[in-house]
């Protein structure tokens, strides 16, 4: 199962590093959504600094889907999902690969987005350590639930657009989490962010063992 | 299902949705064998070779592949299996050595074989960095050869494999199947190019309807649109399977 995780995940980010979807619309569309909402609430710089986290969250909950879409449209094209059932890979393994792929992209996108927050919203990290605690979570959750939702949907002709409808209810509490961890992060109370610190990876678990045990399934009917 | 039998199909069933794409056929290849699958679009040729795959499921009958029963186990067989679908089933940022490496990798394959694979098929030097997507068709299905060339399996299931290949290409492919035949391997192709893929099978099986046609007996072989069955003059019946080295003399 590790190998074949090693191998699937490798798969998937050398088809990143020469496609570049993540560095030319992935990364850009985040901070078009940083952006837009520091227009929306520039009058008051308060507000910003105040929704400076559930902000950073929902960028990269929308960046989130846009990964995993891409993460599915690797194996949708031309028979790759056939030949990836045919080479005999360990599901789980294929599930964790592709998971560890979208991780590797979203950590990167959170790094580069964090930095966006502290400039454009003012914002200053006080508790580094549970901010990185809590990226490291909710981005292994949102890429577990997120890759599951994305096999569920690569079989059906209106995938593009059923993704999100399944993805986002789904994903709301590691919105809510995240926020709330971060927020704690960000006031300096860290303390505070424990309780949402544990729920993001209960969720994180649950979804990476459902993927695990599930995903084979997903492939073979999607 | 006696020893000697790649494939074993009886009653089978399988849908499309809620079309039934087989319709309770029956087949049976022997080990070693070169089948050629005739018939009309829309006959259940592609159906057959992925549920020999197992790709796709049945909802009644038997199916057995290499000694697996896939009723029980679509997966089991899959390792073993070499499809050429219509699909090129490759990634198309990826490079040609790259695609190559991965799915023989993936399969458990040998990857020492890929250098030769790859120049066997005209895709060596600056063609095996050039990534999928700058291929032209021909070269894609070339790819997808090499791969089944790298990862040698026993059991080929070729679904229209001359389709967009240049004269060379077919030749290449041609040589491939027959050597494939000698080292043991089961092959199964689907294909209307008559000429070239009789001349590769030990004999031919007409498929209408989802279901395989009784052997009329004639000895010749139709225009392939599916109303006959054709045993090759000379070629091995499915109980006495042609021993390895065999069956590159029939073609």
């Amino acid at each position: 199962m590790w190998r074949d995780a090693v191998l699937v995940a490798g798969k998937d980010l050398r088809i990143e590093a020469r496609s570049r979807v993540a560095t030319n619309q992935v990364l850009p569309f985040a901070f078009l959504v940083l952006i837009l909402f520091a227009f929306a609430l520039d009058t008051d710089q308060r507000a910003l600094t105040r929704a400076a986290a559930g902000l950073y969250w929902v960028a990269v909950l929308f960046s989130t889907l846009l990964a995993i879409q891409r993460s599915a449209a690797i194996e949708s094209a031309d028979g790759a999902r056939d030949q990836l059932r045919l080479s005999g890979l360990d599901p789980a393994g294929v599930f964790l690969g592709k998971v560890a792929a979208v991780a590797v992209q979203l950590v990167a996108l959170e790094v580069l987005l964090g930095a966006g927050v502290v400039v454009l919203y003012n914002a200053s990290i006080r508790g580094v350590g549970l901010v990185v605690l809590t990226c490291a979570a909710a981005t292994v959750g949102l890429a577990a639930a997120g890759t599951m939702y994305g096999a569920l949907a690569a079989g059906l002709k209106v995938r593009e657009t059923l993704l999100p409808l399944l993805l986002l209810p789904v994903a709301a509490p590691v919105l809510l989490a995240a926020t709330k961890a971060w927020q704690a992060a960000l006031d300096g109370v860290p303390a505070d962010g424990a309780p949402w610190l544990r729920l993001l990876a209960t969720f994180a678990v649950i979804y990476l063992t459902l993927g695990v045990l599930l995903f084979g399934s997903l492939l073979e009917e999607s | 299902m006696a020893s000697g039998v790649a494939i074993h199909l009886r009653s089978a069933v399988a849908l499309l949705g809620s079309f039934p794409a087989l319709a309770g056929a029956d087949l049976d290849v022997a080990t070693g064998e070169v089948v050629l699958l005739r018939g009309a679009n829309g006959a259940g040729k592609t159906t057959l070779l992925r549920v020999c795959a197992g790709l796709v499921g049945v909802v009644s009958g038997e199916v057995e592949v290499l000694g697996q029963d896939l009723v029980r186990d679509r997966r089991a067989v899959r390792r073993r299996v070499g499809l050429l679908g219509h699909a090129s089933g490759l990634y198309d940022d990826l490079s040609v050595s790259d695609n190559v490496r991965f799915a023989v990798r993936a399969a458990g394959g040998d990857a020492a074989g890929i250098p030769s694979a790859l120049a066997r098929l005209g895709l060596d030097g600056r063609l095996a960095r050039t990534p999928v997507t700058r291929l032209s068709t021909g070269q894609q299905r070339r790819t997808a050869l090499a791969i089944l060339a790298a990862r040698s399996p026993e059991l080929w299931l070729l679904d229209e494999p001359h389709a967009g290949l240049d004269a060379e290409g077919r030749d290449l492919l041609d040589g491939l199947v027959r050597e494939a035949a000698a080292r043991g391997a089961t092959v199964v192709l689907a294909s209307h190019e008559l000429d070239r893929a009789t001349a590769l099978a030990h004999r031919s099986i007409a498929v209408a309807g989802g279901v395989v046609l009784p052997p009329t007996g004639t000895g010749a072989v139709d225009s392939g649109d599916g109303h006959a069955g054709v045993t090759q003059p000379g070629a091995p019946p499915v109980a006495s399977a042609p021993a390895p080295g065999e069956a590159a003399h029939v073609a």
